[in-house]
């Protein structure tokens, strides 16, 4: 593995392979000194191009317990605010010497650019495309799942939102499928991809129907950022028809848990009862996306280049 | 990697097919572990201030073993756990990205005990440098020792082994492999003349 662009790029063995390591590197949170030497000496530069708290703190938590030094590159405040382009950008992280590269971008494939255009050399990870793909964060909830679950074959995971704009839920349904999980996807029509039928998953616009052959539901946010139509008639109409509540929840089986990738409209997709219940795992989703980003960041940086790309 | 699903995979549990002799059969690699366990106690006068800790993957068998030991002769257990040392080597950055090892520290920690490292081969010494380091970010013990069932020479660190099953003298090109029911199938320890790509300190 050079990148992590994609959860489809990813094979059963090597998810596994992430996942077993970050269990290791859960672990480290239980120590007095949290810190390990696997990236002394790597530098380690978080783009984000976009709005972001949890995840570029995650990465750079993650970065800074395997003792990489962290560069933090916000578009606001930096020269990409006057109108530098991707290329000149990647150009100067490539002059200062970046080994991997973190980047959250609004354009989706704007990772997927930068590793593979020649322009720099180091390792890329997306930490999310536009409404493409953010593959560290299906990998956290395939981690936090299979904590709770044990392995996720066979296991029904549901994903309830706004499938539409939610690059969560493609690395979900293209990681969870990987790991042999069975997914459905529920949404409203006006909320489903028109290539819906090439993901390998069902879909469903009965939430009430699916709810209790559910081992794991995840409920995405609904982005309003992103919206620029009318996809349903009211706020309360979609909380009506697709909201987690506590009705909801007691319909789900006795040890079915509650997934939100964050952050949460409260009231809209998921209740305040919901996301504060002994079901949610929402908290801990946050712990486990360290242990799965220092596994990553470890999996591609620690080796040797040269190595890596005579294998690869 | 559990020993369970080690047993899974049948190119890791045959034997080699090269030339190799056997220097340790299963009542040798016995015998030495029970010395290696009285030992352990005679100097430490007791099974009190020790911690066992395996280093992946076949030093976590033969510390369970030796802990099994102290506890036949003194009636008392003595915490065992595991010591993952793969993020502490200093070729890290030489070699492809490996996979971690599980490290499970016994739950009483350990500060102020005496942890005995145990290993299958002791080589260039480097493993256990890399444990060394890793002790360090874990607490501080009152003494390290070291505890390995091979010792094959060729160091090329300050380290030496407390207790040693059986000093083995070897050439730089012969390999040593320690085969364990655990994961092999067998209890061995095995010379073969050439070192293959990818030989294992």
């Amino acid at each position: 593995m050079k990148h992590l662009l994609s959860a489809a790029d990813l094979s059963r063995d090597e998810a596994q392979l992430i996942l077993d390591t970050a269990e290791e590197m859960r672990s480290l949170a239980d120590r007095p000194i949290k810190k390990l030497p696997a990236l002394r000496g790597r530098t380690v530069v978080n783009l984000f191009f976009e709005d972001s708290t949890r995840t570029r703190i995650s990465f750079e938590a993650a970065a800074k317990r395997l003792s990489a030094d962290v560069i933090n590159f916000s578009a606001k405040g930096s020269s990409l605010s006057k109108g530098e382009s991707l290329k000149d950008t990647a150009l100067t992280l490539q002059a200062m010497g970046a080994d991997g590269v973190v980047c959250r971008h609004g354009s989706s494939g704007a990772p997927h650019l930068l590793a593979k255009s020649g322009w720099m050399t180091g390792s890329v990870v997306n930490a999310g495309d536009g409404t493409h793909e953010h593959p560290t964060q299906a990998l956290l909830d395939a981690f936090t799942m299979r904590r709770h679950l044990g392995s996720l074959e066979g296991r029904r995971i549901t994903i309830v939102g706004d499938v539409l704009h939610s690059r969560v839920a493609r690395s979900n349904v293209l990681l969870l499928s990987t790991l042999g999980a069975e997914v459905t996807v529920v949404a409203p029509p006006t909320l489903v991809p028109v290539d819906m039928s090439r993901w390998p998953c069902a879909t469903s616009y009965d939430f009430d129907a699916v709810l209790p052959k559910s081992d794991a539901v995840m409920m995405l946010r609904v982005q309003r950022e992103r919206m620029n139509d009318a996809f349903f008639p009211s706020a309360r109409e979609y909380t009506r028809r697709y909201g987690l509540d506590k009705n909801r929840m007691a319909q789900l089986p006795d040890e079915a848990i509650v997934l939100h990738p964050g952050p949460m409209n409260r009231g809209m997709e998921i209740s305040a009862e919901v996301a504060d219940s002994t079901r949610s795992v929402i908290v801990e989703q946050v712990t486990n996306g360290v242990a799965i980003r220092m596994a990553v960041l470890y999996l591609l940086l620690s080796g040797s280049n040269e190595t890596e790309e005579q294998t690869a | 990697m559990s020993p369970a699903q080690r047993a899974e995979h049948p190119e890791i549990s045959q034997p080699p097919k090269r030339s190799s002799r056997e220097v340790l059969d299963a009542s040798d690699i016995s015998r030495a572990l029970t010395r290696i366990a009285h030992e352990i106690l005679e100097r430490n006068r007791g099974a009190d201030p020790v911690v066992l800790l395996g280093i992946p993957s076949r030093g976590v068998p033969l510390a369970q073993r030796v802990s099994a030991r102290i506890q036949a002769v003194e009636g008392q257990s003595v915490p065992t756990g595991s010591l993952d040392v793969t993020m502490y080597r200093d070729d890290i950055g030489l070699k492809p990205p490996r996979g971690l090892e599980h490290t499970d520290i016994p739950a009483d920690g350990i500060d102020g005990k005496v942890v005995v490292l145990v290993d299958d081969v002791l080589f260039s010494g480097r493993t256990i440098r890399a444990a060394l380091d890793a002790l360090g970010d874990i607490g501080r013990p009152r003494a390290v020792q070291l505890a390995v069932l091979v010792d094959r020479g060729h160091r090329e660190l300050p380290i030496r082994a407390d207790y040693v099953g059986k000093n083995l003298p070897t050439s730089l090109v012969e390999r040593v492999t320690v085969h364990l029911t655990e994961f092999d199938g067998e209890d061995a320890v095995l010379i073969a003349d050439k070192a293959p790509t990818g030989v294992k300190a």
